[in-house]
């Protein structure tokens, strides 16, 4: 093979490999959205193999805001950030929250949605009989959240906690849990429903409106939130949509839609819809 | 480009998994071996009722993924919950520990089976009938002439299948087992370097294999020393 052969060969491969990544500069006309498809009401499979939820409507509004054609793609979430980085996809749409540990690696938008965290356990047990409480704590605020721990810890003793693994959930549990329950890492929270059902786990850990989709099944009747939901701290400022940090223009196009949706009451309206609640972030 | 110092550090945390991946692995082989040799014997009659079974056993077991078979077993028999407390397995079919176990032993036991059958087939018919002829016992034969020969020869081929196995435990991650892979798939979510985590935890698996080969094969040798002569 001569070496013009080669450099053309080259050079046809390099557009095609790179042919849809963003680049910094130009505004982008068409990107790729990546979701988890396994957290619903947030994003999820449907029988027929669709990706549907509160997500991935907002994604399809943001997209007609910036007016630019988006495909809606499904990755593992534990391969979500390394995907990205290598530029399967521009944007991760996925239930994310903005973490430090997370900015490090790459940029996330503003907030979209802030939803707290919380337990779902059996209603015959001792959390299960203090029922859903409507507070949220704030990890930053030490003193507050550190006396809702302390109370929650005695009732948790020694259960064992289902939690999706690589998650903030998991880092929230091992930073103040990991002295009183059992945790169990899952690959997805469909996993870690299904071994509640099966009564293999005691309790779960997750975001409040999945756990809220999860108790809506019929056989998790005998089940419910219970105990307040936690905010900050590990968990960041909210859900945001994860972008490559180069990608500038794209994360301030994202911006300004995200602003647009705020304004006029789309993500309340979409929230509301998927989650029975308003989970849009107050600026 | 390769940062050293993030090896030594996670290196230590992924060793931290090797203990629960050694147990895996040898307790479903030494049990997987016992389940194959039974499987292996009781074929030998050629007593359809005891052949087919096995058959279609090692047909269901060879013919699907394990990580279907580790899935199916924990999280398709947890649905059955009431039915196996009714018959007392509930506490076995509750652990992922034991789940895996049993995934892992039946998956070896079925490869292994028709390891160990083949080996047996292949010992030289003359044998067994010059046993018989000096009036030994089926049972005798079996002990003393078949089974060291057949079980000499299976070393190489089932040396396959213990590699196979070790790097079977892997698929434990899913079920919650946070064995070696399981814990480097923690720590890529951490650190996002999937390349320099997987590149070491590649390696352990590497040194174990190697470690196992080289015994195998020192068995081998010390088992056929005329070879060697």
């Amino acid at each position: 093979m001569t070496i013009r052969l080669m450099a053309a060969l080259a050079a046809a491969l390099s557009t095609l490999i790179f042919a849809p990544i963003a680049s910094a500069e130009d505004a982008p006309k068409e990107i790729k959205i990546a979701t988890e498809g396994a957290y619903a009401p947030w994003n999820f499979t449907t029988s027929d193999g669709k990706l549907d939820g509160l997500e991935i409507e907002l994604a399809n509004d943001l997209c007609a805001r910036m007016k630019v054609k988006c495909t809606i793609v499904a990755q593992d979430w534990d391969g979500l950030i390394p995907s990205l980085k290598v530029g399967k996809f521009d944007v991760i749409m996925a239930s994310m929250f903005i973490t430090p540990k997370r900015l490090e690696t790459i940029d996330f938008t503003q907030p979209y949605a802030v939803d707290p965290s919380g337990f779902a356990v059996a209603k015959d047990s001792e959390l299960g009989k203090l029922g859903m409480s409507a507070d949220k704590f704030k990890l930053d605020d030490e003193a507050s959240a550190k006396d809702a721990i302390e109370k929650l810890k005695p009732l948790l003793k020694g259960k064992v906690v289902g939690v999706q693994a690589a998650t903030t959930n998991l880092d929230f549990l091992k930073t103040y849990f990991a002295d009183t329950v059992e945790i169990r890492e899952y690959k997805t929270t469909e996993q870690h429903d299904l071994d509640l059902a099966a009564g293999r786990i005691d309790a779960l850990f997750a975001q409040r409106t999945a756990l809220a989709a999860t108790l809506a099944k019929p056989e998790f009747e005998e089940y419910t939130i219970a105990g307040p939901g936690f905010v900050g701290g590990v968990f960041g400022l909210g859900t945001g949509a994860g972008v490559r940090k180069e990608d500038t223009k794209l994360k301030e196009m994202l911006n300004t839609a995200i602003d647009g949706a705020i304004a006029d009451g789309t993500i309340k309206r979409i929230s509301e819809k998927w989650v029975h609640s308003d989970v849009t972030p107050v600026k | 480009m390769i940062d050293f110092r993030f090896f030594l550090e996670i290196i230590p945390q992924l060793l931290a998994g090797l203990p629960l991946t050694l147990e895996l692995a040898g307790t479903s082989i030494l049990l997987g071996l016992v389940l194959a040799l039974a499987l292996a014997l009781a074929q030998q009659g050629g007593n359809p009722l005891a052949v087919w079974p096995i058959r279609l056993f090692v047909a269901i077991f060879r013919g699907t993924p394990l990580l279907v078979q580790i899935f199916l077993i924990y999280y398709g028999l947890g649905q059955f919950r009431p039915f196996l407390k009714e018959i007392g397995l509930w506490w076995l079919f509750r652990e992922p520990y034991w789940c895996a176990i049993l995934a892992l032993t039946l998956n070896t036991g079925a490869y292994g089976s028709e390891i160990l059958r083949g080996a047996i087939r292949n010992v030289p018919r003359g044998l067994p009938e010059a046993a018989s002829a000096l009036g030994m016992s089926r049972l005798l034969t079996l002990r003393f002439i078949v089974l060291p020969l057949a079980l000499r020869a299976a070393i190489p081929a089932y040396g396959n299948e213990v590699i196979l196995m070790v790097k079977g435990t892997s698929l434990a991650s899913i079920i919650t087992l946070m064995e070696v892979t399981g814990i480097a798939q923690g720590l890529i979510s951490q650190s996002y370097r999937a390349i320099e985590v997987f590149v070491a935890a590649g390696a352990i698996y590497l040194v174990l294999n190697f470690t196992i080969v080289r015994a195998l094969h020192a068995l081998e040798i010390r088992l056929t020393p005329y070879r060697s002569r």
